[in-house]
């Protein structure tokens, strides 16, 4: 490169200009969430008061978990987002390696058939889904809130795009020793498939702590509330006392960073995946 | 067991090659008849599939093929089906409070859509080469996406309240902070919009930044030595190699906004469509047809009108695009 054309683009320089622009525009964009963050400690008169509290307090926090029947709802979202994450790495995986790994009559029409239910969202269905669940029973059960939200297409696609990629050797030498498909897959397949695994249950988790539509639609009972409705119950209840609801936004929220920031890598994995490949 | 890694010809594993068939014959393995051997196969392949396509069956066909035949039915609270015909639809010829909500989320989609793309864009290229803290700023870019639409719409009621909240705040001097930011039609709708892209622009940002590590960066540096400027390589090179990117990009987020759960979760969360409609997205009148009114059977219809639309929609810019060149190859 000739010093001239060094001289005009000056990396250094532009890039500490870059950087500049980028933390504003960081600092900028998770503001809001700090100043809620900052707010919950607030005492409850203090809550539109600008900068941080002249006393530091977890009323606001201790009152939602106590007053509230929160940690019901919490409850509810743990076991429905454990279940649904655990559930749909299982039968994804099965169906991926079989996709991926097997021969048989109607693979490529099953394929193409369940990629085109990407296509489909959950406020397009979501009439009908309500009455099938309702005809079935579910309404206002477990079962009702975990078994529609366990099926779908990305997480069958990731992994067997995934799977197409694993060496097929291994399997080779089980097939060898007489393994069958089964042991293959629990045994070889599965383990090997642990990084894909691993985004997918950071992106399933959060899907599904994150629900309001499908919980909302299919419960009616108070005891299957799960987080995100349980919020929106508050926001009806404690309209105007924001020092509650927001303490409650932040209860709601910690499992989410906290899975975000532990799977922060896997989920950006699986973001880029969802892009195009 | 062993790893076998001996170099076998014509069996090198590169990546990304393509897929050979799984039981194509390779006479070493096969031992029994092939006949019996394809068959176990077949058999273990559909006891894998059987559960995730009965799953998806149940609840994504089957409600998908009902909403078509629900939208001829009057369906009351109880169970009940009326066979009505083509009424629901011809009902929502003269439903003005449907074509407002079409209007809404087609003015939203067309605010909506070219910010994110824009932000998401920007930003990839803002956060694409490497400087002190990059992983932070990434983070903290993508940070909105993480917490539900429900605490998003939460945060930003609390933020926007009238006079008090943080933002008429920072507004006042400026003259702007006499405005219902929530309260007043047209701001509550830039709102709506405003705080959609701060939601989904860390996500598209994520997405472009996939698109742009798959260009060779060789193109930009043959580019720059030939004395090409930042713009135009970004114009020449960056552009037209990132088309595909673009085109999931603004097809995913058109179909977003039109049905997707900003277009529920959030209108329910920040405004409840207020003020006076204005921000009912389309979606959002839907439900309340259905589970407000329980007008099931027209809410099935008016489904199946938007996802005609939608159809219609990514079918046009799809064609306008060709398909955003997806078969570069």
């Amino acid at each position: 490169m000739s010093t001239e054309a060094l001289a005009r683009t000056g990396p250094r320089r532009r890039i500490g200009l870059r950087a500049v622009v980028a933390y504003l525009i960081a600092a900028l964009t998770v503001a809001p969430l700090l100043w809620l963050v900052i707010t919950v400690f607030k005492p409850s008169g203090e809550v539109f008061a600008g900068g941080l509290p002249t006393r530091f307090t977890l009323d606001n926090i201790w009152y939602v978990l106590t007053e509230v029947p929160f940690g019901r709802y919490l409850f509810n979202s743990a076991l429905v987002s454990l279940v649904v994450t655990g559930a749909a790495l299982m039968l994804h995986s099965m169906a991926a390696y079989a996709l991926a790994r097997l021969r048989f009559p109607g693979r490529g029409i099953i394929f193409y058939g369940i990629v085109s239910t990407l296509l489909v969202s959950l406020p397009v269905i979501l009439v009908p889904l309500f009455l099938v669940v309702r005809e079935l029973g579910l309404l206002d059960t477990y079962a009702g809130l975990i078994l529609p939200a366990i099926f779908h297409a990305f997480g069958i696609f990731l992994l067997r795009q995934y799977y197409l990629n694993l060496p097929r050797e291994l399997e080779e030498a089980a097939d060898l020793d007489g393994c069958g498909y089964f042991h293959r897959w629990w045994r070889i397949v599965l383990p090997l498939s642990r990084p894909a695994l691993a985004s997918l249950s950071v992106l399933f988790f959060l899907a599904n702590w994150n629900a309001f539509l499908w919980p909302v639609t299919a419960t009616r009972d108070p005891d299957l509330r799960m987080v995100q409705v349980g919020i929106s119950t508050l926001q009806g209840q404690y309209g105007s006392a924001w020092n509650y609801l927001l303490a409650a936004t932040v209860i709601a929220a910690v499992p989410t960073v906290v899975a975000f920031l532990a799977g922060q890598r896997w989920l950006v994995e699986a973001i880029k995946t969802s892009g195009l490949k | 067991m062993t790893v076998v890694q001996r170099p076998q010809p014509g069996r090198t594993s590169r990546p990304g090659r393509p897929p050979r068939p799984a039981s194509a014959p390779r006479g070493r393995i096969s031992t029994g008849p092939a006949g019996v051997r394809r068959r176990k196969e077949a058999l273990a392949a559909y006891a894998f599939l059987a559960p995730d396509l009965l799953g998806l069956l149940v609840f994504v066909v089957l409600p998908m093929v009902l909403a078509l035949g629900v939208s001829l039915f009057e369906v009351d609270g109880f169970g009940g089906y009326t066979f009505v015909g083509l009424d629901n639809f011809r009902q929502l010829g003269s439903d003005d409070q449907f074509w407002q909500s079409l209007k809404v989320t087609g003015t939203y989609t067309v605010a909506f859509v070219p910010l994110c793309f824009l932000a998401g864009l920007g930003l990839a290229l803002l956060v694409r080469d490497h400087f002190p803290g990059i992983g932070a700023v990434r983070t903290a870019l993508f940070a909105p996406h993480v917490i539900s639409l429900i605490v998003v719409g939460v945060v930003w009621q609390f933020l926007l309240v009238d006079k008090q909240g943080a933002v008429p705040g920072l507004l006042r001097p400026f003259g702007g902070g006499d405005v219902s930011l929530l309260g007043d039609p047209e701001p509550a709708r830039w709102t709506l919009v405003g705080v959609s892209v701060w939601f989904l622009m860390g996500y598209q940002m994520l997405i472009f930044l996939g698109g742009l590590k798959d260009i060779p960066s060789e193109f930009s540096d043959a580019a720059m030595i030939d004395g090409a400027g930042s713009w135009q390589r970004f114009r020449h090179i960056t552009w037209p190699l990132l088309k595909p990117t673009s085109f999931f990009v603004a097809v995913n987020s058109t179909i977003g906004a039109v049905t997707g759960l900003q277009a529920y979760d959030l209108v329910f969360a920040l405004t409840k469509g207020g003020p006076a409609g204005h921000t009912t997205t389309v979606v959002y009148y839907i439900y309340q047809q259905a589970f407000t009114f329980n007008h099931y059977g027209y809410a099935a219809a008016l489904t199946t009108a938007v996802v005609a639309f939608l159809v219609l929609a990514t079918g046009l810019m799809f064609a306008a695009t060709r398909g955003g060149r997806f078969h570069v190859d």
